[in-house]
């Protein structure tokens, strides 16, 4: 294998070996950038000179010997919501084009202290809200494995940086799916941890009640890696759990005999689970029941209520959330307006893109008074119900096993024009953020056009190990973490 | 007038923290705009908000204060709306789940002794300032005030009039100094008031149609502005029209108010839980933590004066209802003056000083400590009581110690008997009719001739002293 396909843990022993140096590693990755990110289209901004200039200092750890993680002088790339100090952070809209935050998102200092070097900024749905990526202000971003195929989103360049050999590793973020569902359309491991256990400080918020970020991986090794790296409690932000987080790296054992897997039937025998898919989960599911694990189907009725209440709650966020740019301070202002509320208008007309000022309106709709008890308040009860009812399967199962979309990658433009259908990419996913629980994609297969499958793993609340457990019990047993896009 | 007046009063009063309520931003008044702003206070992307505990604690302490229920568990909302001085576009404030609720204060007009309840207390972020066109470039931004803890105070219907409501704030108001929860200072915008009012007609039980006025920042111009409403309402009924449930500002300068804004007008400002911020959960030690932690409050400090200093209880009760006067008469007793002197001095010709030049209590322009040596000055017969009004007078007005004056003006007392008794015989040579007068035994003529050797001593002659000479000198004629 080349460099730029080898794993953190693989690179993390060379540059301890000496193999090769940190900034040797950094220009082999930009070099790779500019060779395939033409076609591919994962970054908005390269930081190049920073990040050698980073790397040559993490060398200089390296050699002397301190401070060394294993993510010291592994490249990366970070999805564009979340701040980086004196870097431009434009959630991929118009309307934050030129905003260049004075501070980093908590995980971005993390990521820094660890020593792991960041090759730049990658594309994603504007404001984390689409699941193709397509919603990008800038520019299109595709799938690695076909080109003519969209990488998943919200976090389509996290996911293609990864899977095209552009970064080793990055952080997306999912607010109900955006890290999952672009990793297993791109065959990488994309995990999203239970809400609190990463500090949202610093991501730009989308929905803050769901929102959570997570590494996107070659492998469940690297996922691992990451994790132990990113979780943690954190003054700054309120909603971050104050909990002992253990080293997620203890949980790499190849062995889940007797552990007890369910699978919800309104999962796998969904109308809309296209029969490729749902295959390719099964084969997965009887690998691991070879493999000693138990496992179930359950009834899981209120799914069908999942998308619904995630589309109001999420929305009416946002609607709050993004009601901040309004051209008085930061970001895209109109330079045509009569008054002030003129000014607010052409602003947020012309700053914001379709998607976004669709779902402003939905939840600025579903938060109007009159409207409140039927909608939100509805959605919360929804929200309160599949809370209990993931609880209630945890009683009897050790994980939760199912699909992670209900399609493989599909072609630009096929699901624009209608975005219901864009939003029922979400259908096996939304469920886990609302619930706060940990999620992860796991590649298992391709599907009938060739691109990658992979099969989603829901734990309890803040235990990832099991997930991490399985999913590396599975991965040891297959080769499909080793398969890299052809480019 | 055959109209009932029925007022509300939404009271905003600024917290004395430190720090802001979501970030580590002073609360200092003034500074140069945006000079006390961070990330989190202007509402940057990424930025999320940590509750200041000190704002719970002391927005429970006004709570505990007005006999209120501390919600064990409450939380925070947002409320949405766009204005270029509020950078979220939404403040962080308390919608259904409030800290406090159900409370009341006592208030009394003229000898009538009335309760008012507190329907509750809830804490929330100030919003920024705006600057129009002085700069010729259009409106600008102060984010200053941004983020500043604030406690809303919302009270029942439960006023009648114009005095009440002003009795209601003046009480409000010398809770919030006692709980030290606030420094109450109106001209900084740190207590202002809205006013709900609506007349209905005597003996019904159904309220009026409402009006609200915003932002009343001074007892005056709140007094004014009920006046003003009361009488705007009744020749609207008078004259067979409607009242139109509206918000209304009050222009204090013109003394009128005109509508902001229609009940069809008025916003939408969709409500909803704050998912920044974990809810506020209340234990027991925390609650009694906060008690524990609570002032001395003003009933407490009248029982103390009248049962441990011996002042009468209605002296007390004016001298605690501002705490900053109060403050000033226990430094004056802590600096070796005798309480009932303090208080003497305090009712008499303090109170008369501060009336007489308009000053508000809070703005007593003496310190305890400085009226304590001007008492003393007198009582160890250093300078005579007339002198000693002048030299108060004179502190009010530069703020210079009693001593000082005293020093610079030569003010002490004469008591050198030979100095006396030359101004004693000066004084009797000039006046013989008064001399002769006192001779055929009208006793009044003595007071004339005390009075001129006042005057010629410029009042500082030992009166005691001058009397006895007089006497003597007479006597020897």
């Amino acid at each position: 294998m080349e460099l730029f396909q080898l794993t953190a843990h693989e690179l993390g022993d060379k540059l301890r070996n000496k193999e090769i140096s940190a900034v040797e590693l950094t220009k082999v990755f930009y070099k790779r950038i500019s060779k395939v990110d033409g076609d591919v289209g994962a970054y908005l901004r390269l930081c190049e000179s920073e990040a050698l200039v980073n790397a040559a200092e993490i060398q200089a750890w390296i050699d002397k010997g301190q401070k060394i993680t294993p993510l010291s002088g592994i490249p990366f790339a970070l999805k564009d919501n979340m701040c980086t100090e004196g870097i431009e952070t434009t959630c991929a809209s118009k309307m934050l084009e030129n905003f260049i935050p004075p501070y980093d998102a908590t995980v971005v200092e993390k990521l820094k202290n660890s020593g792991a070097v960041m090759l730049g900024k990658v594309n994603m749905d504007e404001f984390a809200m689409g699941g193709s990526t397509e919603h990008s202000h800038f520019k299109k971003t595709s799938n690695p494995w076909d080109l003519e195929r969209v990488p998943g989103g919200s976090s389509g360049g996290a996911a293609a940086s990864v899977a095209a050999g552009e970064a080793v590793f990055s952080l997306g973020s999912d607010t109900g799916g955006s890290i999952r569902q672009p990793a297993m359309f791109c065959g990488v491991v994309g995990m999203k941890p239970t809400y609190g256990a990463v500090s949202r400080y610093g991501l730009v918020a989308f929905a803050s009640s769901l929102d959570q970020i997570g590494p996107m991986t070659k492998d469940v090794t690297d996922c691992a890696l990451v994790m132990n790296e990113i979780c943690g409690y954190d003054k700054m932000d309120s909603t971050s759990v104050n909990t002992k987080y253990p080293d997620y790296t203890k949980y790499l054992v190849n062995d889940i005999k007797g552990m007890k897997i369910g699978v919800p039937k309104e999962f796998i025998h969904s109308e809309g689970l296209k029969d490729d898919i749902r295959e390719s989960i099964l084969a997965a599911l009887e690998q691991m029941k070879k493999l000693g694990a138990t496992v179930e189907e359950f009834d899981f009725p209120v799914n069908e209520y999942a998308i619904p209440a995630y589309y109001i709650i999420a929305c009416a966020e946002a609607s709050s959330n993004l009601a901040r740019y309004d051209g008085i301070k930061y970001g895209y202002k109109a330079s045509q307006f009569e008054d002030l509320l003129d000014l607010y208008k052409q602003t947020r007309s012309e700053g914001f893109g379709e998607e976004v000022q669709r779902r402003i309106m939905l939840g600025t709709y579903a938060l109007s008074s009159g409207y409140y008890d039927a909608y939100y308040k509805k959605a919360l009860q929804v929200r309160s119900i599949i809370h209990t009812q993931y609880m209630n399967a945890f009683d009897k199962y050790d994980l939760i096993a199912g699909p992670v979309s209900p399609s493989g990658a599909f072609k630009f433009g096929e699901k624009t024009e209608n975005p219901l259908e864009m939003y029922l990419v979400d259908m096996f996913t939304v469920a886990v953020n609302i619930a706060g629980l940990p999620g992860v994609s796991i590649p298992c297969g391709f599907d009938k056009n060739n691109t990658p499958n992979g099969i989603q793993l829901i734990g309890k609340p803040f235990d990832e190990g099991t997930l991490l457990r399985a999913g590396f019990t599975y991965e040891q047993n297959n080769e499909w973490h080793k398969m890299r896009a052809n480019l | 007038m055959k109209y009932e007046v029925v007022i509300g009063l939404e009271v905003h009063s600024e917290l004395a923290t430190k720090s802001k309520i979501y970030c580590t931003c002073t609360t200092a008044f003034g500074g140069e705009p945006n000079t006390h702003c961070c990330p989190i206070c202007i509402g940057m992307p990424g930025v999320l908000p940590v509750l200041n505990k000190q704002v719970v604690e002391f927005a429970a302490k006004a709570g505990i204060a007005t006999n209120c229920t501390i919600s064990r568990f409450s939380k925070q909302d947002r409320k949405n709306y766009f204005y270029p001085d509020l950078p979220k576009a939404y403040q962080t404030s308390q919608f259904d789940l409030p800290l406090c609720i159900g409370g009341h204060l006592d208030i009394d007009v003229d000898g009538q002794k009335k309760r008012i309840g507190i329907t509750r207390i809830h804490i929330e972020e100030d919003a920024g300032k705006l600057m129009h066109d002085k700069w010729g470039v259009g409106s600008l931004v102060d984010y200053n005030r941004c983020g500043v803890p604030l406690i809303e105070i919302v009270s029942e219907p439960d006023m009648r009039s114009a005095d009440e409501a002003k009795a209601y704030l003046e009480q409000l108001k010398a809770i919030l100094e006692y709980t030290e929860v606030s420094d109450c200072r109106m001209e900084e915008g740190s207590l202002r008031a809205d006013v709900n009012l609506s007349l209905r007609p005597f003996g019904q039980e159904k309220l009026g149609t409402r009006t609200e006025m915003k932002n009343l920042n001074s007892f005056k111009s709140i007094v004014r502005a009920i006046e003003h409403e009361t009488e705007r309402q009744m020749e609207i009924l008078e004259a067979g029209g409607e009242i139109v449930q509206e918000t209304r500002r009050w222009d204090d300068d013109n003394g009128f108010s005109f509508s902001m804004r229609s009940k069809e007008e008025a916003h939408d400002y969709r409500y909803f839980p704050e998912p920044d911020l974990a809810p506020i959960e209340i234990d027991d030690a925390w609650l009694n933590e906060i008690k524990a932690s609570l002032p001395e409050l003003q009933e407490q400090r009248v029982k103390r004066y009248v049962e441990e200093l011996g002042i009468p209880e209605y002296d007390a009760s004016i001298i605690t209802s501002s705490k900053h006067l109060a403050d000033v008469f226990e430094e004056a007793v802590k600096s070796n003056c005798s309480p009932k002197a303090a208080s003497n001095w305090i009712m008499g010709e303090v109170l008369r000083l501060l009336n007489e030049s308009n000053i508000e209590l809070d703005n007593i322009p003496i310190t305890g400590k400085d009226l304590a040596d001007l008492i003393l000055l007198v009582e160890n017969s250093k300078i005579s009581m007339n002198i000693a009004k002048k030299v108060l007078k004179k502190v009010f007005e530069t703020g210079e110690h009693p001593a000082d004056i005293v020093k610079r003006e030569g003010l002490e007392i004469v008591d050198d008997a030979g100095e006396i008794l030359t101004i004693v015989k000066n004084a009797i040579q000039s006046n013989p009719q008064s001399v002769a007068d006192y001779k055929a035994g009208k006793e009044k003529a003595m007071g004339f001739l005390v009075g001129q050797v006042m005057k010629e001593s410029k009042g500082k002659a030992n009166p005691a002293m001058v009397n006895k000479a007089i006497k003597e000198e007479l006597d020897k004629l």
